[in-house]
């Protein structure tokens, strides 16, 4: 049971940092700003919050369990789609010409 | 084999955050330093977070719910003051 549970911390842990580096990576490696706002935004916040549900098992298995981890990881997973719409109405407001155009009405309208 | 995968995941942050100080210093527009700084936040908890798990200790906890509310009044600060060029109206 131990060695199964220690088995899932592990997997949560590696999962998480296997995560939130493809994100970074994305953060880097892309080339527009709007591609770019999609890897910290999700890979990231998972990566994240798969650290902090490690942890938190973790703790629970040491027999000192604790929910200091699940405020962090409801507050993150609460503003993290508030700071990337944020984000992405400051990117707007910077280059209005960026913004793509309306498209046509269908005929029937 | 917790102590490798912690070891592990500890290396995957630190990558992560050379990335993202790449992308902050490097970073063509104003925004992208400030998604750069906001991803930074977030790969601090996590570092913090696993360095509690390593040491064994709880202390680091609180610094890093500290450092989740003070990156996200950052981030919308910064992102209100590109918008509207002003933060309180």
């Amino acid at each position: 049971m131990s060695t199964l549970l220690e088995a899932i911390v592990c997997a949560l842990l590696l999962g998480g940092a296997a995560f939130a580096l493809v994100g970074s990576w994305g953060l880097a490696k892309l080339s527009d700003f709007f591609m770019r706002l999609h890897g910290p935004t999700k890979a990231s916040t998972l990566g994240v919050g798969g650290v902090l549900l490690a942890s938190m098992l973790w703790q629970a298995m040491q027999g000192a369990p604790s929910l200091r981890e699940l405020l962090v990881t409801l507050f993150i997973f609460m503003t993290a789609p508030v700071s990337a719409h944020l984000m992405a109405k400051a990117a707007l407001a910077l280059a209005p010409k960026e913004r793509p155009p309306v498209p046509p009405r269908a005929p029937g309208e | 084999m917790i102590q490798a995968c912690i070891d592990i995941a500890l290396g995957a942050f630190a990558v992560a955050m050379v990335l993202n100080l790449y992308r902050l210093l490097r970073g063509p527009g104003v925004v992208d330093r400030i998604l750069a700084l906001d991803t930074l936040y977030v790969n601090t908890i996590a570092l913090l977070v696993l360095a509690g798990l390593r040491q064994g200790s709880t202390v680091l906890f609180e610094a890093a719910l500290v450092i989740a509310m003070l990156g996200f009044v950052g981030t919308v600060v910064l992102s209100k003051y590109v918008i509207r060029r002003d933060i309180i109206e």
